[in-house]
């Protein structure tokens, strides 16, 4: 094994991390402020890759296809939130469930009936698409280094959002007091439908940056929202510190568990066996790093609320 | 007046009479197959390729009641029950899933139903479980690996880097090639299966070495592993069987997949009586090309015309033996079933070119010849 493909590996870990991210700070957000699970989220994403690529595919610009992707995906969140979730907040958890996971059905089958059951043509911009070279003679991807970039700068911006605006201290106040801040005189039903809002343009934007080099298709949100949930659990639910921690923990095991695994067994047994075991091990590590995580930890790595 | 009225009322009747009798016995087929949900393409296409024709062929005597599976065995079970019991049907069709297929066929051809399979072919019904009631119009499911394997030889690769998703038709596709392969493997990887980054995979197939890559990666899997590689650099030559190559994929995949390798059972461009005509007819029909799986749709339904022509559906034995004979032209030429009542045909090799905006395939050559499962020879038939 060459320090070169280590390398490989740990950038691909940390790209599937921030993508994590921008999916599982939203979810954390929805949940840290409102006390709402959210299953849609996921439709959310798909909300945003299939406008990123009917937009695209119509201009004929990947970059007019992002913003639409943003756009559509924030609309649809607070329509969502105005029409649905809105009657949610005082019910319990399974309730909200079940209004979700009806969503996810009618989300898939809207989308479906707009835009049939073939898969959507999306790719990567001319400007990042191939390999660049990076220092050391490692050959990486373009476009996924830029998911890296955008993804910290993303970060770097929710962190200031929460930390310095007014916006966030009163999305801070709604989440360790919503009684005191409504009676503060803040407008918290439209406090509530811009974090919605915000969080699903987040979803929006990961589902048109993933589909460039994945597959925009119907159910593609499923599979990373199960992750998502995962990774605020790992983080803490409802810290968006703990969702980036969380994401990019979660994004490294993974991938470096489906590289050195296999490697790792083949020392004892034969290649085939190896093989099945380790990828076998692989995609449960998340689930046991999760697992051991709430053993040591039970409201997760940076809890939100002391 | 009245007279030639009654007259021609009950001539009109005597002539409806006789045309009842002339005409042969009526065929209902059920046609269950995956029009919602993941995969549904395949279902659709199946669908479309088996209505075409059926509607060229314009027999009154055939008529089809098609629902929808959505890729769940429990779901496909009832279907079927409820297709064999209240709508009485005589022949079931359509499923694409090898796992749904386990779970109806061995039930459906035990009551004395007559199964044709316009896609699904798991080992079990080729082997020991084959069934006089089960025909299968489309292929065995290791038979594609089969013929990349034997392509590979034949172009002389010798170290390749083989992956698929970590479930049964992926172990069954893996050892398809594995079986015809001669040269050294690189790495033989299972993927999870429904996973959609590859990065990690790409980064080992870079370092591994490898003169080839041979990938199983069905639906979206294989849409997202293509157009990650073409972003990676790695330029190794990459080939599959057909369906992660087909027309359906290729619309979604774009210039990623131009240059692929990969073995099919037909291709657009194939020089068979049957082809052109049928390739013409869809497109002119639905708008869109052909894939491999409007092929077998549209086989299966010419095939159950054909035997109508010849026998009576009352008649098991002899409708059976109508169907083996499976006479008539297929887009894939002649179609002739082994002892298992699986097809023995010809591999081809594909390559993905850009047809004017269309992806597309070329036929670049033939893997091989007349080729039979490698587990007929378990089939008592």
């Amino acid at each position: 094994m060459t320090s070169a493909l280590f390398i490989e590996q740990l950038l691909n870990g940390l790209q599937f991390g921030v993508m994590l991210f921008l999916m599982a700070a939203g979810l954390t957000l929805v949940f840290g402020v409102m006390g709402l699970i959210n299953l849609a989220h996921g439709a959310l994403y798909m909300v945003g890759a299939f406008a990123c690529a009917a937009v695209a595919n119509a201009t004929g610009s990947f970059w007019l296809g992002l913003v639409a992707s943003i756009a559509a995906a924030a609309a649809a969140g607070a329509i969502v939130e105005i029409v649905v979730i809105r009657r949610l907040y005082s019910r319990d958890h399974l309730d909200q469930v079940l209004a979700t996971f009806a969503l996810i059905l009618i989300f898939s089958e809207g989308t479906r009936w707009l835009f049939g059951s073939f898969p959507l043509f999306l790719n990567v911009p001319e400007l990042l698409s191939g390999p660049i070279m990076l220092p050391g003679g490692l050959q990486y991807p373009l476009y996924r280094l830029a998911i890296i970039i955008v993804g910290g700068a993303i970060a770097v911006g929710l962190y200031l959002l929460i930390a310095k605006t007014r916006l966030g201290i009163r999305i801070r106040a709604g989440e360790s007091d919503r009684a005191m801040i409504a009676a503060l005189g803040i407008d918290i039903r439209l406090l509530y439908t811009v974090v919605f809002a915000l969080g699903a343009a987040l979803a929006g934007f990961a589902g048109a940056l993933v589909g460039a080099i994945q597959s925009v298709q119907v159910g593609m949100g499923e599979p990373v929202l199960i992750l998502a949930f995962v990774v605020i659990v790992i983080g803490g639910i409802g810290s968006i510190k703990g969702a980036l921690v969380g994401a990019i923990l979660v994004g490294i095991v993974d991938t470096m568990g489906r590289f050195l695994l296999p490697s790792f067994f083949q020392i004892f047994l034969d290649n085939v066996q190896a093989n099945t075991v380790g990828s076998a091990l692989a995609s449960m590590l998340i689930y046991i790093l999760m697992a051991i995580v709430l053993i040591v930890k039970p409201r997760g790595l940076f809890p939100a609320h002391g | 007046m009245k007279i030639k009225r009654i007259l021609t009322a009950g001539l009109m009747g005597l002539s409806m009479g006789l045309a009842a009798t002339a005409s042969a016995e009526p065929v209902k087929v059920g046609m269950i197959t995956t029009l919602s949900g993941g995969g549904s393409g395949l279902g659709i296409d199946v669908r479309d390729g088996f209505m075409l024709a059926v509607k060229q062929a314009g027999n009154k005597d055939l008529s089809v009641v098609v629902e929808d599976d959505a890729r769940k065995p429990a779901l496909a079970v009832q279907i079927a029950d409820k297709m064999i019991q209240s709508e009485k049907v005589d022949i079931l069709t359509g499923i694409i899933w090898s796992n749904l297929a386990m779970a109806v066929v061995p039930g459906a051809v035990a009551q004395g139903k007559i199964y044709i399979s316009p896609n699904a072919g798991p080992s079990q019904l080729a082997g020991r479980g084959c069934h006089p009631n089960y025909f299968n119009a489309s292929f065995q499911n290791d038979i594609l690996p089969e013929g990349m394997g034997a392509y590979a030889n034949k172009v002389g690769l010798k170290k390749t880097f083989i992956m698929a998703p970590n479930y049964p038709a992926g172990r069954d596709v893996l050892n398809g090639y594995k079986r015809f392969y001669k040269g050294e493997l690189a790495s033989e990887t299972y993927t999870k299966l429904g996973q959609t980054d590859y990065a990690a995979e790409i980064a080992q197939i870079r370092a591994s070495g490898a003169d080839s890559v041979f990938v199983f990666l069905p639906g979206g899997m294989g849409i997202a592993f293509m157009k990650q590689y073409a972003q990676s650099g790695v330029s190794i030559p990459v080939m599959g069987p057909a369906f992660s190559f087909d027309q359906g994929i290729l619309k979604a995949v774009g210039q990623a997949a131009v240059g692929a390798k990969n073995a099919s059972h037909w291709s657009k461009d194939l020089d068979f009586p049957g082809n052109k005509p049928f390739v013409e007819a869809f497109e002119k029909e639905y708008g869109r090309l052909p894939s491999l799986y409007a092929v077998q749709g549209f086989d299966t339904a010419s095939l159950i015309l054909s035997a109508m022509k010849k026998a009576s559906i009352k008649d098991t034995d002899a409708f059976r033996a109508a169907l083996k004979e499976a006479d008539f032209d297929s887009p894939r030429g002649k179609l002739k079933f082994g002892n298992n009542q699986h097809l023995i045909q010809t591999i081809y090799v594909r390559e993905v070119i850009k047809e004017g905006d269309i992806y597309t395939n070329k036929t670049e050559g033939i893997a091989l010849e007349n080729h039979q499962d490698s587990y007929a020879a378990k089939c008592k038939m």
